[in-house]
């Protein structure tokens, strides 16, 4: 006998949750303990009186168990609303990368010049490394991590995404 | 104490008596320890709330789930740190799986000692963040009364479930002004009523159904009496045959017209083969179990399936239905009710589908080899019913060939009388549960139905009965064996009975004097019900050695990984093997 594989889909779910203690544990907690898969997370306060936070998770599964993954968090007391992004239309996801490069000669000039054309920003630079700072959507970011290896790729942070519905409506 | 404070001061274990009288608690579950002595303090000082100690901590919580079922109030549990709180986890994990409203009260070390390795120090909120539906680590006792007033909602709002309150023992020393609140959140909303489009569409659907049936469970004794006079008034309407799941026996009368028995593995041929060839299928209050369902492929696989349940994750989490109604149950049924008797539809002529029912009951699956030498199990349940059925028994169970049986054979006619561990499935759960029961109707006749090997589980709890002078009765179903597990092994691995013959066993009857309770055995069917009537007149506890035939196995049963068409019926139809596939289901 052999374990079988599904086919999976992959979708962004945005959770409005209380901003307390054991929320992020509960629902990390909560995706590990059923099985579910996390690719990644993030996690901010949002709110001005610092009640409520925004949390952005994409995960992968196939069609059914992405509406157990939603049912599953909505059953949470501190989360308020989940939303599926992925689900409900057109919407943006962002993520922010840290790169850092380090070259010299024409490698570090290459390196300099992708980060140009993928509008990545120098915020840091040595004589022999630069750290880059670019945003987009997780392919962009992930082709030009792919294309920093090539001229001397030292380390990279990625904060995972977050994203909004598109128009004027909340999510 | 503040000086300055406009306000008496009161210790945050005060505030945690006073808040628990003010939700109505008047028993408590529980065991001291080193980090609940101030609440222990309190309690000593008070009268309102009884404290009753048990001998382990599991047993608080078993007890505290049996004291929840019986009476439709949460049970509430009060425990020490660490190895308090971690032995109390199995009752909360078991309360989390069968919906049972309980409060769990826990010690933790001081707040600045959290993390620190200190003396029965234990994560119990992370511990316990998977096993109950929340939890809290209260870290000022301002906080603690609105801690314990949310708690109590949530864990009787919408599906029921435990709620963990984990206490610093300094936060129970330091005192706060007794009107501090916390603003009330009102940030969890619960399913009530259902939306009335989807009832139409369901009244609809059941009138027009040639071949409706009524799949019944938990969530119906959960959402209260009135849900079970909902379902019995549904059936006669429309009269579609009724099943129900372990959980929900006693919802519609077993004395019912139309009671099919309950379904799924060890359930009836009827049961099975109807929910298999029904037309509508219409579940109110359970959750497609594995238990249930057999092979999910194969199950039902012609029907159009309703599903009414207070949780959406029980939506198309394993069964894809076709009108998911997320509502309370017993409102649901009322406006179903309501709909059928406004639009004047008339009891669908149902013959047909009545009279093929008839002729699967006709097979007559929980007949058994009778015997004049040996006490069979199931003989011993059948007595055991026919003399407490005028006396409407509380039933509780431990987990094994013994529960399935005592779920055949032990007919229930009203909601509140069966508590059994059904998802969790934990072994020594009964007898504390029996105990609980016990405390919430001290009237009441309460029988534990346990096997020999899981009574021993908690057997320590037969002095807390003695302690509380609680006349439960314990009627075990002695073969020798942990029955379930060697029947596996007979069907699955060729009878190589590993580790599963109950060796070395207790002379029940001395342990029962040894605890003060009166020991009864009896091997002869002759002298059953002799003995029976003599356990039931002792006015105390009573553990009863029933002796049975050793080998018998609880049948009908679905094999796992079978569809419910593929029922073995009897002992002969058994092969001995199954494919990888089926071995690893549980």
């Amino acid at each position: 006998m052999h374990i079988k594989q599904e086919l999976t889909e992959r979708h962004v779910l945005t959770l409005t949750v209380d901003n307390e203690s054991g929320t992020l544990a509960r629902i990390a907690g909560m995706f590990t303990s059923r099985g579910y898969n996390i690719d990644s997370l993030t996690v901010a306060d949002i709110s001005e009186d610092h009640t409520t936070s925004r949390i952005t998770i994409v995960t992968k599964g196939p069609p059914p168990v992405i509406d157990q993954i939603i049912a599953q968090c909505e059953r949470l007391i501190p989360v308020h609303k989940v939303t599926d992004l992925t689900e409900a239309g057109p919407h943006v996801e962002r993520e922010l990368a840290l790169v850092k490069v380090s070259s010299v000669g024409d490698q570090r000039v290459e390196a300099m010049r992708l980060a140009d054309i993928y509008r990545a920003r120098v915020i840091d630079a040595t004589i022999n490394s630069f750290i880059f700072e670019i945003t987009g959507g997780p392919e962009k970011i992930d082709t030009f991590v792919a294309l920093m290896r090539e001229v001397g790729l030292v380390e990279v942070g990625r904060t995972g995404i977050v994203g909004l519905m598109r128009g004027a409506d909340a999510s | 104490m503040n000086k300055d404070s406009p306000v008496p001061e009161k210790s945050g274990a005060e505030i945690l008596i006073d808040t628990l009288i003010e939700q109505g608690v008047d028993t408590v579950f529980g065991y001291p320890g080193g980090a609940v002595l101030p609440i222990y303090d309190a309690l000593f000082q008070q009268t309102k709330i009884r404290h009753v100690l048990v001998r382990h901590e599991a047993g608080a919580a078993h007890a505290a789930e049996g004291y929840a079922r019986s009476t439709g109030k949460p049970g509430v549990v009060l425990v020490t740190s660490g190895p308090g709180a971690t032995n109390a986890v199995t009752g909360i994990a078991d309360a989390f799986m069968d919906s049972i409203p309980l409060i769990v009260l826990t010690g933790q070390v001081a707040t600045n000692l959290i993390g620190s390795d200190a003396f029965q120090e234990a994560d119990t909120i992370g511990i316990t963040r998977h096993c109950s539906k929340h939890n809290y680590l209260v870290k000022d006792p301002a906080e603690l009364a609105t801690v314990v007033r949310e708690a109590f909602t949530i864990a009787t709002k919408g599906r029921p479930g435990p709620v963990v309150i984990d206490i610093p023992k300094n936060v129970q020393v330091a005192t706060a002004a007794t009107d501090v609140k916390r603003p009330a959140r009102t940030r969890f909303t619960f399913a009530g009523e259902a939306d009335y489009a989807e009832i139409n569409r369901a009244v609809e659907l059941i009138a027009n159904a040639k071949a409706p049936i009524l799949y019944t469970g938990g969530g119906i004794i959960n959402s209260g009496p009135a849900a079970s006079e909902a379902l019995r008034e549904l059936a006669e309407l429309t009269g579609a045959p009724v099943t129900s799941t372990l959980m929900g026996l006693g919802a519609y009368p077993a004395s019912g017209e139309a009671w099919l028995g309950m379904l799924g593995m060890h359930g009836t041929y009827e049961a099975n083969m109807a929910m298999n060839q029904c037309d509508v299928m219409v579940c109110l209050g359970a959750r497609f179990d594995d238990r249930v369902t057999g092979r999910l492929d194969a199950f039902s696989p012609g029907s159009i399936k309703i599903h009414v349940d207070i949780d959406r994750s029980s939506m198309n989490k394993t069964v894809r239905v076709d009108l998911p109604i997320v509502a309370d149950v017993g409102t649901a049924m009322r406006q179903m009710i309501d709909v059928w008797k406004g639009r004047k539809y008339k009891k669908q002529p149902l013959d047909q589908w009545w009279s093929r029912i008839a002729g699967w009951r006709a097979v007559d699956c929980l007949s058994y080899p009778g015997s004049t030498q040996e006490i069979m199990p199931q003989y011993a349940i059948e007595r055991l019913f026919e003399a407490t059925k005028d006396k409407a028994p509380i039933i509780t169970t431990e987990v094994g060939q013994h529960q399935m049986w005592a779920a055949q054979h032990f007919h229930f006619d009203a909601p509140n009388k069966w508590l059994t561990s059904g998802g969790l499935g934990t072994m020594g759960y009964g007898l504390p549960a029996a105990i609980g029961a016990q405390m919430g109707d001290p009237d009441a006749l309460v029988i534990d139905i346990a096997g020999e090997a899981s009574i021993q589980m908690n057997i320590q709890e037969m002095a807390t009965a003695t302690q509380y002078r609680l006349p439960v009765k314990v009627f075990i179903l002695n073969n020798e064996w942990m029955g379930m597990v060697r029947q596996w092994q007979e069907l699955t691995y060729e009878s190589r009975y590993s580790e599963s013959y109950s060796d070395s066993l207790p002379d029940f009857v001395a342990l029962a004097e040894a605890y003060g309770w009166k020991g009864i055995r009896c091997d002869d069917p002759a002298k059953l019900d002799d003995a029976i009537a003599e356990m039931l007149a002792y006015d105390g506890p009573v553990m009863f050695d029933c002796r049975v035939h050793k080998t018998s196995n609880c049948f009908p049963m679905i094999p796992s990984g079978a569809a419910h068409t593929d029922m073995i019926l009897s002992a002969d139809q058994v092969s001995g093997t199954m494919d990888d596939e089926a071995k690893a289901l549980v």
